[in-house]
């Protein structure tokens, strides 16, 4: 368990990554690389977690004094997400502009029209 | 939270992620990557960020999955 | 790059990763571990500033500089996508379709969900210093809130709905809005986005300074920019006919 979680986070980015070297499709290429990136959220949240700890949020009838897990890793991861997004949506809309110019999303096909 | 809750949450994130990045089709790989997100802030949720959670449910499981699908529509009955 | 060089490069590059990321490991904190020195200085300093959820704390009082940067880059994909996705040339607007075909009970469900996820929206984004949830998450939740009635075959109520000139000008003045908090903070505390306003007194509404009042800003932000997003990729998927670009007879 030590090294689970980080091990899960850092596996995600591999098989992401792993999906882009394969792909045949632009829209698959950006869908696996958001893969990559949900491998950064899981590493930043398990480096924040603390066993027996409640939420970093203080509800009426939760004491503040009570240990909570690390809110700092978890702003961060927040972030992460919105900028994944974007990135994302902007990929997109590159990819749907490429498929005007050439009629095809397909990297190798791609390249060969480069010539 | 127990222990075997966080692994369970874990490997399944681990599977499915796996999953969506090795489905080639973008049309069923946008589906998957739905369910992907929804697992994903499960094991926020488990990890005790539920800010976290939160935001996944939304973008993850419903923004980004919508994009994908009305790219692949898009680009299905493109100019040819 | 052939496919079989592409993999070649990949193997050499994950096993280069792997090898550091297990070398990183040693250096790690153990997982569920209890010492978090940047946790207990968030808390404290958010507890200092009346704001019971830590996490808003951080992004919108302790660090709300980062989170101007980040509202920086969704404006700037905003833009990006609206001026990549705009209509070119022959590409014509089809004048009459609807959106997608779903049984009448789905669709009289999606109608009755939408006001209630709005209203969930705002709640979630006005309570965003007190309970989890904040402006992201409520301005997610409103943008898909809104495109139910997509999902409900109804893109003409969707559109009656979203006169997108205002949203596009509600993303660019709630980026506005972020600077000018930032620009008070200045002049009445002496920093950048300065928590200046009362503190007001712990798990009130009304309460944590500027934390709400930035809460909503980028709810709007958020929300608006999320429309616009969608907005394009509709257009695209829905109403664009015809119109190949120069060169696409491959």
């Amino acid at each position: 368990m030590q090294v689970y979680a980080y091990a899960v986070a850092g596996w995600l980015a591999l098989a992401g990554a792993l999906g882009i070297a394969r792909s045949h499709n632009l829209v698959h290429a950006v869908v696996a690389l958001s893969v990559v990136q949900s491998g950064t959220y899981v590493l930043l949240l398990s480096v924040g977690y603390q066993w027996e700890a409640a939420a970093p949020v203080f509800a009426s009838g939760v004491p503040v004094t009570t240990p909570v897990v690390d809110p700092v890793v978890q702003a961060m991861t927040l972030t992460d997400i919105v900028v994944s997004a974007t990135v994302t949506a902007l990929l997109l809309a590159l990819t749907i502009q490429i498929e005007k110019r050439f009629g095809t999303v397909d990297p190798d096909e791609l390249r060969k029209l480069k010539g | 939270m127990s222990d075997a809750l966080a692994v369970v949450a874990l490997t399944l994130v681990g599977v499915a992620g796996t999953a969506v990045a090795w489905t080639f089709d973008p049309a069923r790989q946008a589906v998957l990557s739905s369910v992907f997100g929804v697992l994903l802030a499960v094991l926020f949720t488990v990890l005790q960020a539920p800010d976290v959670a939160l935001s996944q449910i939304g973008v993850g499981a419903a923004l980004v999955p919508l994009m994908v699908v009305l790219t692949v529509r898009r680009i299905r009955r493109g100019p040819r | 790059m052939s496919g079989r060089a592409r993999l070649v490069v990949f193997v050499l590059g994950a096993a280069g990763l792997a090898v550091a990321f297990v070398f990183a490991l040693g250096g790690m904190p153990p997982f569920g571990g209890s010492e978090h020195p940047y946790r207990d200085l968030a808390v404290a300093a958010a507890l200092r500033h009346v704001t019971p959820n830590v996490v808003s704390s951080v992004n919108f009082d302790q660090r709300a500089l980062d989170t101007l940067g980040e509202e920086t880059i969704l404006l700037g994909s905003v833009i990006g996508a609206a001026a990549l996705l705009r209509l070119v040339g022959h590409e014509k607007e089809r004048p009459e379709r609807a959106g997608g075909r779903l049984p009448d009970a789905i669709g009289l469900g999606c109608y009755l969900l939408l006001p209630v996820t709005l209203l969930i929206g705002l709640d979630v984004v006005a309570h965003g210093h007190l309970t989890p949830g904040g402006g992201f998450q409520g301005g997610v939740v409103l943008a898909t809130g809104l495109h139910l009635l997509y999902l409900a075959g109804r893109y003409r109520s969707l559109e009656r709905l979203r006169p997108l000139a205002w949203y596009e000008f509600g993303e660019g003045a709630s980026a506005t809005a972020f600077v000018g908090v930032g620009l008070a903070g200045l002049a009445a505390g002496g920093s950048f986005l300065a928590n200046v306003l009362p503190l007001g007194s712990f798990r009130e509404l009304l309460s944590a300074g500027t934390v709400p009042v930035l809460n909503i800003v980028v709810g709007c932000a958020v929300a608006t920019g999320a429309v616009v997003l969608l907005a394009q990729f509709l257009e695209q998927a829905i109403r664009i006919t015809g119109g190949a670009g120069p060169g696409s007879s491959g």
